[in-house]
């Protein structure tokens, strides 16, 4: 192909996207890490692969773990490319978190682009309700209980929580109208949903001007092409290279056909709900699923509204003084969260010291409080000493839920053997 | 009470029409969703046999249909649901422990469901027994749902 053609096709296709000049601070690579546009490159190679890969599943409960074995198998390349998929799935969760993450960071949530991050947690919901939904497909023993974890989760939500859970089963327990369900979620509405809000998202990127830069007052602009989309070639071609040479060296797992008599042990969730998981073995469920899932999203939510505030749009932290916090957030929750996963597992006991007392309460009420006094100090703390602004607490506050909800998942996936033990 | 000024009659026919057909779109999609609901049976009764069959004091599996039948020391029989109250799991009872099991959530419960380590925070449900003509009945489509354990639930031939 001539370099003209190349040009007319870049000019047809990706300027469509982009604007014609770009602002020179915002196509630097470590101003948004690509992941934006990485989740969206995911999203297209999980579409084309999950396309081949309806030609062979079949959505039952007795053809579903064959036809898998039989795309494995038989099938040229089949093994290929159903690594192909489920690697990027598990990618795409990470990449889509990550960039949740750098906007917040990065301070890119506030004024026009307010609304952008609602969508942005809309998508982050959808990702993961794509891959979670997928996770049932294979019909392996993995599936079918991590499924039935998460399902009897939705139970403990006050009033609506038991015909929610079977609404989303089909049933009182997983099984082929429960797969069958799934199978239509994963293949037809959620991509379809995502589709559109990835277009609004996309479009309200354009409309805030593009990508937040650091200094706004310095308007160097440069052109798109090349600048810019030679940057996304390169980074779009190695990763499909590097997810390909991946692909052929790791296979996906799958275990034993999915037995309803047996749980395996021990038996987990996901790897990104196993910090709600770990929440679960210390909480009360209806705190633990409900009050605290609501409360962090709802905070969420809150943060580009919040009022009174001199914000640094586009300044990683929001100030030197914001960086010092996020460094001392994260350290405190890690350690105290840790201290506080090992203390509940072998000393703090309330349930035994006080059985008459309602179990909300001693497994409810008391491990929230215990985390959240000591929390609220150490903010406190912060905020005398470092002079910190709200924004900054803000920041504090995300990461210290972040960096709990990490050491979490670290723990429940991986220091928890047989048993659900610690360290077994 | 701005945002109440905001609204003309124009803009809130408009807002009614659509709220009134989001509704309606969402009632027949979440009754097409319930759907699967139906087909479940009413009342299904298995019979695990003979009274004498049972030893006081011990606890007999039938994996199949997901119950444990334990006989009390004093002759009284529960059909204990195999089902984790936590989030579903699958119970097994160890011998060598004289306790039920999750392998999810390590909870625990002894012979009567009584929870005996947390997470779960209830005891493990129960399915009705009949007992007719020396045979023990248990009707495993119905599942009983309790908080805590006490003598009325105990089933004597």
């Amino acid at each position: 192909m001539s370099d003209e053609n190349t040009n007319k096709a870049i000019s047809r296709f990706l300027l469509h996207l982009h604007p014609p000049r770009v602002n020179a601070q915002a196509i630097k690579y470590t101003r948004t890490f690509g992941l934006g546009g990485i989740a969206a490159l995911l999203f297209v190679l999980l579409f084309i692969t999950g396309m081949l890969l309806r030609f062979v599943y079949v959505p039952s409960e007795k053809g579903a773990y064959d036809s898998i074995v039989y795309l494995q198998q038989e099938v040229l390349f089949g093994q290929l490319l159903r690594n192909m998929h489920y690697w990027c799935g598990m990618l795409l969760v990470i990449v889509s978190f990550l960039h949740v993450i750098r906007v917040f960071y990065s301070q890119s949530i506030y004024n026009e682009r307010r609304k952008n991050w609602l969508y942005g947690l809309l998508l982050m919901f959808l990702v993961i309700m794509s891959n979670f939904t997928g996770y049932l497909l294979p019909w392996d023993q993995l599936a079918y209980w991590a499924v039935t974890i998460m399902t009897n989760m939705l139970s403990y939500i006050p009033v609506i929580g038991d015909s929610l859970a079977s609404l989303v089963r089909g049933g009182s327990e997983v099984n082929e109208g429960t797969l069958l369900r799934f199978y239509h979620f994963h293949t037809g509405l959620l991509p379809l949903l995502m589709v559109f809000v990835m277009s609004i998202h996309f479009w309200l990127v354009r409309k805030a001007k593009g990508v937040s830069v650091a200094d706004s007052s310095n308007k160097e602009m440069v052109k798109t092409n090349p600048e810019l989309v030679f940057k996304e070639i390169v980074v779009a071609l190695s990763l499909i290279l590097l997810l390909i040479l991946f692909s052929m060296i790791i296979d996906a797992p799958l275990l034993d056909k999915a037995n309803p008599l047996e749980s395996p042990n021990p038996s987990k969730a996901p790897w990104y709900f196993m910090g709600f998981q770990e929440l679960l073995l210390h909480m009360h469920p209806g705190f633990g699923i409900f009050i605290v899932p609501v409360l962090v999203t709802a905070f969420l939510i809150y943060i580009p509204y919040t009022k009174g505030t001199e914000v640094n749009v586009g300044v990683w932290f929001n100030s030197q003084t914001g960086k010092t916090i996020t460094i001392w957030s994260a350290v405190y929750a890690i350690v105290f969260t840790m201290l506080i996963i090992v203390g509940t597992e072998y000393l703090l006991k309330f349930q035994n010291w006080m059985p008459d007392v309602p179990v909300l309460i001693t497994t409810g009420l008391f491990p929230l409080l215990i985390y959240i006094l000591p929390t609220y100090g150490f903010i406190y703390f912060l905020q005398n000493k470092l002079k910190a602004g709200k924004i900054e607490l803000i920041v504090s506050l995300v990461t210290i839920l972040l960096c709990a909800y990490l050491v979490m998942t670290f723990v429940g996936s991986l220091l928890r053997g047989e048993g659900m033990h610690l360290f077994a | 009470m701005s945002f109440i000024k905001k609204i003309t009659r124009r803009s809130f026919i408009k807002r009614a029409i659509i709220t009134i057909v989001s509704l309606e779109l969402i009632y027949v999609f979440v009754n097409l969703l319930k759907k699967g609901n139906d087909s479940q049976e009413t009342s299904k009764l298995f019979d695990a046999g003979e009274i004498d069959t049972f030893e006081n004091g011990k606890v007999y599996p039938f994996n199949t249909e997901r119950f444990y039948l334990s006989r009390l020391k004093d002759g009284g029989f529960l059909a204990i649901s195999t089902k984790c109250t936590h989030l579903g799991c699958t119970v097994q009872f160890k011998n060598s422990d004289n306790k039920f099991l999750c392998p999810c959530h390590a909870s625990a419960f002894n012979k009567h469901g009584e929870v005996l380590a947390p997470p779960a925070t209830r005891a493990l449900d129960l399915f009705p027994i009949t007992i007719s003509n020396d045979k023990v009945m248990v009707d495993t489509a119905n599942p009983v749902k309790r908080n805590k354990h006490n003598r009325s639930q105990i089933t004597y031939a």
